[in-house]
């Protein structure tokens, strides 16, 4: 884009190396730069993004999405599955009664009542007001208490120090940390990375868009075939839905 | 024994100051322990993106669960006006204050990020429990704080008896609101019940108690001074009281859930096949901390030494609890797809399994050192030996 959001970038590069955890100026903090949307154009309620996913079209033992995300946000390839971060995993499920099998993403399913941001005792849980629950790693005091709560298993604990950080993507040992639907990306006009990768491996189980908009192939569908929420009995208000479950 | 005046301690300075050195050694264990752990990441301890919450975590549970329970022995003495607790309350108190002190700090030095206590003090989610139970005690320190200046300054006593009502309901909507920590996790089934808060407080007047006694039998062995026969059996009959209704509750608890469908698959993890969650609730906190004490309580001619047993025993079954409500609790799969088996990279659908390492431990019984050589300490500078007023008690009987 603009040269001014490369400079940012590098700024930003630059800053998060360097100063890590330090806020940036008061009232500054590296995770709403990153959610900043460019052309000073305000986050607004009156966006919900969500996505569906098509669970008969997801393939089981097609990882893509992962893989993607795990790129795009600098994660790393899962090497310890028990302290490795996993923003989003493969599920296969069967269902007992039938053994009817099928496989799905699952990751954070961005809540509109997140029992995340309810009991994060210090505010680094949050909602923007377009629908997407972020972790302000720089308020984040790794207690965890959120991952107690999270009735999804959609956070990760950053066990480890890390390198290679993607600038846009700010992460920090001893912060807890999941799906941010790609915040970055999307403020840009894109897409999430594992959206992206599911539609070029052919499969296009993954839909995006912003639930609120009629027109939005996300909302006719939604209103057009049978989707679900999990754990729907929690009554969360999910942006996360599917579909064939 | 004296009555009217008080009993001196006993200086013993090479003894003091060997307790004082082996306290010292587990807090050193524990801040090595800490530092390891904050340099390297979490990745060097037993927990995991499963069990998030372990070792640290039972320690710290149990000694703030128990310290607010140990202020029970000054509310019954300055809230409902019986002469031998109240005699106990600064003692009460102190250990309050220092066991609460403990917990915390484990509880501080396990967070990812200790280096932002201040973040955790400055900004506030007041939606959040956790941060409603930090407010607490903070309050906490500062009533209990006040309590004992009005009890040890007698130009403020007057005013003991307020701040003591004032400490006894505070620590009542502590206790319920560190019980209700693990009541707002909707999504796991095994803090479920509605029971938990109400449970942790019973819980919390044993545990409480059982430390008191521990240490108020140790300040008499220490000063070659014997507790009356009296009130040792008054003492030891309320720690039964306790002890016996914690088990009662911890029963109607789990036969209640059993009565919920959507609860029977834990409660037969815990009861039956939840491997050393299932050793640890029957054996730990049924056997070692509810049956064995009662049985040395009641066995006829307790003596001093067999209440403290008991006491040591009620801890140890605590200790056991904490375990199995937070690490079982974690273990148990959580339930995302009712109705399917599942399986993933990320343990989904499978009994977690956990191994702390020493260094969890090291966390954990630092923050008893904590409170121990706070109470160490207090004890020797100041007056916090019991002084039992003999004549009244006479009168009483
Ligand atoms: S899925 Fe979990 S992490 Fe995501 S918003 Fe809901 S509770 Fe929070
Ligand atoms: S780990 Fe961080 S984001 Fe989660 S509840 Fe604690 S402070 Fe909030």
């Amino acid at each position: 884009m603009s040269e001014r959001n490369d400079d940012r970038r590098k700024f930003l590069a630059a800053a998060a190396a360097g100063a890590g955890f330090v806020a940036l100026a008061p009232g500054i903090r590296l995770v709403e730069i990153a959610a900043a949307k460019p052309d000073n154009e305000a986050v607004t309620a009156r966006v919900r993004w969500g996505m569906l996913i098509d669970t008969t079209r997801c393939q089981t033992g097609c990882t893509e999405c992962v893989s993607a995300c795990n790129k795009e946000n600098h994660l790393g390839e899962v090497k310890k599955p028990r302290t490795d971060a996993q923003w989003i995993r493969k599920i296969d499920l069967k269902e007992l009664k039938t053994g009817r099998a099928l496989s799905l993403p699952m990751m954070c399913q961005h809540c509109a009542n997140p029992p995340c941001v309810d009991v994060c005792p210090t505010g680094a849980s949050f909602k923007r007001a377009d629908g997407i629950v972020l972790v302000d790693r720089h308020i984040c005091i790794g207690c965890r208490y959120c991952m107690m709560a999270c009735p999804y298993k959609a956070r990760s604990f950053v066990h480890e120090p890390h390198t290679d950080q993607n600038p846009e993507v700010p992460r920090g040992q001893g912060c807890v940390e999941g799906c941010t639907l790609c915040v970055h990306r999307v403020d840009r006009g894109g897409t999430p990375a594992c959206v992206e990768a599911c539609a070029a491996a052919g499969h296009n189980a993954m839909l995006f868009g912003d639930l609120n908009d009629p027109e939005s192939a996300i909302a006719k569908r939604v209103r057009e075939v049978k989707t679900t929420q999990v754990r729907a009995d929690l009554k969360l208000d999910l942006g996360v839905r599917y579909e064939g479950i | 024994m004296a009555s009217a005046s008080y009993v001196e301690t006993q200086s013993r300075p090479a003894a003091f100051w060997g307790l004082l050195a082996a306290g010292g050694l587990f807090l050193l264990a524990a801040f090595a322990a800490f530092l390891h752990f904050e340099h390297s990441g979490h990745v060097v301890t037993g927990m995991d993106n499963q069990i998030v919450w372990g070792m640290p975590h039972v320690f710290a549970v149990f000694l703030i669960v128990a310290a607010s329970g140990v202020l029970n022995v000054a509310s019954i003495g300055s809230v409902f006006g019986k002469p031998i607790y109240k005699a106990r309350a600064p003692l009460s108190g102190l250990l309050a204050l220092a066991m609460m002190a403990g917990g915390l700090a484990v509880l501080a030095a396990d967070l990812g990020r200790p280096d932002r206590l201040i973040v955790a003090m400055t900004h506030f989610n007041f939606k959040s429990i956790f941060a409603l139970n930090m407010m607490f005690y903070s309050g906490f320190f500062a009533i209990v704080a006040a309590y004992l200046v009005t009890m040890m300054d007698r130009s403020l006593n007057g005013y003991s008896k307020i701040v003591g009502f004032l400490a006894f309901f505070w620590r009542l909507a502590l206790t319920t609101a560190t019980g209700s920590i693990f009541g707002f996790l909707i999504a796991r089934t095994a803090y479920g019940s509605a029971l938990m808060a109400p449970m942790f407080i019973i819980y919390s007047f044993a545990y409480g108690l059982a430390a008191f006694l521990i240490v108020q039998g140790s300040m008499y062995a220490w000063n070659g001074l014997t507790l009356d026969a009296r009130i040792l059996a008054r003492m030891k009959n309320l720690l039964a009281v306790f002890v016996g209704a914690a088990l009662y509750f911890t029963a109607v608890m789990h036969l209640t859930s059993l009565y919920f469908a959507k609860q029977t698959d834990y409660e037969r993890f815990l009861l039956l096949d939840g491997g050393i969650y299932t050793t640890a609730f029957w054996l730990g906190q049924v056997v070692v901390g509810g049956i064995l004490p009662l049985a040395l309580i009641f066995a006829p001619g307790a003596t001093q030494t067999r209440v403290i047993a008991a006491s040591v025993l009620v801890v140890l079954g605590g200790l056991a609890q904490m375990f199995v409500t937070i690490v079982g609790g974690q273990a148990f799969p959580l339930e995302i797809f009712p109705g399917y088996a599942v399986s993933s990279t990320f343990q989904d659908g499978i009994v977690n399994s956990y191994s702390p390492v020493l260094g969890e431990f090291a966390l954990g019984f630092g923050g008893i050192a904590l409170a121990f050589l706070i109470t160490v300490v207090a004890v020797r500078v100041l007056r916090f030996l019991p002084q039992d007023d003999f004549a009244a008690l006479k009168a009483e009987d």
